[in-house]
């Protein structure tokens, strides 16, 4: 359970979050469209306490993340997955060490259990072949899969996606998005997921909110959102549904 | 407030909350010790590159630094015709301050800036972000074993700089002071028998290694707290890069002296 109540933050004067209200049940999946520069990025890294909102709340769990202690933040993100925009692999370490790091740095488990585990993620986002490569000798794309399986390892019972399928092909993106909803559906995970494909949020999302100037100008199912009559709302995913 | 004021606030805040910061990241390392077994390899490999790979610099640096001291104190000595004693000077002098000194600017040089450069570019590529949201420790991660393999490879390197000045300064004592070589070595080890009171190593050689210990230690503190302090994209990372090396090397320099002083007897 995930609630933003009233978050506000600017950068240099400059408002990107301006009194942002919103909700995403547990097990639900919420998606969160918007023009480039909106604010989605920011909007994740305020519920995984990457940042800190000038004022409003946040709680996850019921948590305030922005009062938690550095031990008991640690302990949430335990339960919470993160897919950076970029894919944010640590450099000197191939695909199959990236993915099994947050297993041998915050678990007991044995090598073998790690081992299987961290095959089984990348088969989900199908780079088995890639394992041994480092991040330097992947794709973009490859990359940001990579980072999918690295969120996905701890099988965290929240987790927030930054464009889980941007610079993939139809094809795959179609499977990421696949591979998303499946994961919602047998773990019950609670999901946000920012994109700006409709498909994606078709596939996905229990609901849609579209963010600008701040806050969310509509929020409801993904096909509500899509047949709203709001103009500025039409305009923005109408140039896109083409 | 006047323009002086506030010009003179607006420089020290930011390098006070850095100093704030290098201070709490040491301290952090510190306390991060009962993780060494797991970062062993890790250490491993930084000792590699941060001694293995440092060292022809420093032989090549001591053998010439050797030759100079020799060089300028054997002149002098000439003149009073106490140039016996060249072996003395040469090893104290190098044992004591130039190898722990020169050393330790060396890898200020080299591995502070690479520390920096390092960390600083996963620090903007959000690798570091990552790494807390992943909830890895960053300092038992990244710095520790940074910090331990510098912290251990200069003492080391130094004692390599010990052993090359004297035999530099060895050089110039038998091609310009026209003595024999195994009496200057006999002269330099005699100076270096003097053990020191509180421990019963030569105190002339550990003092240089205490100091290059301490000097390590900082040089790789200042490497990865700039690193991980690093903003705004490639220029950040050079602008981080040349004050790790700036802040290190002064920091050697006024440590040297404190140090220098308190552990005179
Ligand atoms: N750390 C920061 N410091 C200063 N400004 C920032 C910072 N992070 C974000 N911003 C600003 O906040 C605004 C929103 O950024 P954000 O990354 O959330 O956009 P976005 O909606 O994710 O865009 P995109 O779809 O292109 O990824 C931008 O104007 C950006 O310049
Ligand atoms: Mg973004």
């Amino acid at each position: 359970m995930i609630e933003l109540q009233q978050v506000t933050k600017s950068f240099n004067g400059q408002k990107v979050l301006d009194g942002l209200d919103g909700t995403v049940a547990a097990g639900e999946c919420l998606v969160v469209m918007g023009p480039s520069g909106s604010g989605k990025s920011v909007l994740l890294r305020h519920i995984i306490g990457l940042l800190r909102p000038d004022s409003g709340k946040v709680l996850v769990e019921g948590k305030s993340v922005p009062d938690l202690s550095p031990e008991e933040l640690r302990a949430l993100r335990r339960d919470m997955g993160y897919l950076f925009q970029s894919g944010a692999l640590i450099n000197w370490m191939n695909a199959h060490e990236n993915v099994a790091l947050p297993l041998r740095e915050t678990t007991d488990l044995g090598e073998d259990e790690i081992r299987s585990r961290v095959q089984r993620v990348l088969a989900l986002v199908q780079l088995e072949q890639a394992a041994e490569k480092f991040p330097s000798e992947l794709s973009g794309g490859m990359q940001k899969r990579v980072g999918l399986a690295r969120a996905l390892v701890t099988e965290p019972r929240i987790i927030l996606y930054d464009e889980p399928e941007a610079g993939l092909d139809p094809e795959m993106s179609a499977n990421i998005n696949r591979a998303i909803r499946q994961l919602k559906e047998e773990l019950r995970m609670t999901s946000v997921v920012v994109t700006h494909s409709i498909n994606c949020a078709l596939t996905v999302g229990d609901r849609l909110a579209v963010l600008e100037h701040g806050r969310f100008l509509v929020e409801g199912t993904p096909q509500e959102v899509l047949d709203s009559d709001m103009p500025r709302v039409q305009q923005f995913l109408g140039a896109k549904r083409d | 407030m006047n323009p002086f004021t506030r010009t003179g606030a607006g420089l020290l805040r930011p390098a006070m909350a850095k100093a704030g910061y290098g201070v709490w990241l040491a301290t952090a390392t510190l306390g991060r010790l009962p993780h060494l077994r797991r970062r062993f390899r890790a250490l491993l490999d930084y000792t590699y590159l941060a001694g293995v790979r440092t060292t022809p610099v420093v032989l090549m640096v001591g053998f010439f630094v050797g030759m100079i001291v020799s060089l300028q104190v054997g002149i002098e000595l000439a003149r009073f015709g106490q140039q016996e004693s060249i072996g003395l000077l040469v090893a104290v002098t190098m044992a004591r301050e130039m190898a722990p000194f020169v050393t330790c600017i060396i890898l200020a040089a080299s591995v502070a800036s690479s520390m920096a450069a390092e960390l600083g570019t996963m620090k903007v590529q959000d690798e570091v972000t990552a790494l807390e949201v992943l909830s890895v420790d960053v300092v038992s991660f990244l710095v520790l074993p940074r910090v331990l393999a510098l912290t251990l490879a200069a003492p080391l390197l130094t004692l390599f700089a010990d052993v090359v000045g004297i035999l530099g300064g060895g050089v110039i004592a038998v091609t310009q002071l026209h003595l024999d070589f195994s009496g200057y070595l006999h002269n330099a080890r005699e100076a270096l028998k003097t053990t020191g009171e509180l421990i019963p190593l030569p105190e002339d050689l550990y003092v240089g290694l205490l100091k290059s210990t301490v000097f390590g230690f900082t040089i790789a503190v200042v490497g990865c707290a700039a690193g991980l302090q690093t903003s705004g994209g490639a220029r950040g990372v050079g602008e981080t890069t040349r004050a790790a090396v700036r802040t290190s090397i002064i920091l050697i320099i006024i440590f040297n002296f404190f140090l220098g002083k308190a552990l005179h007897s």
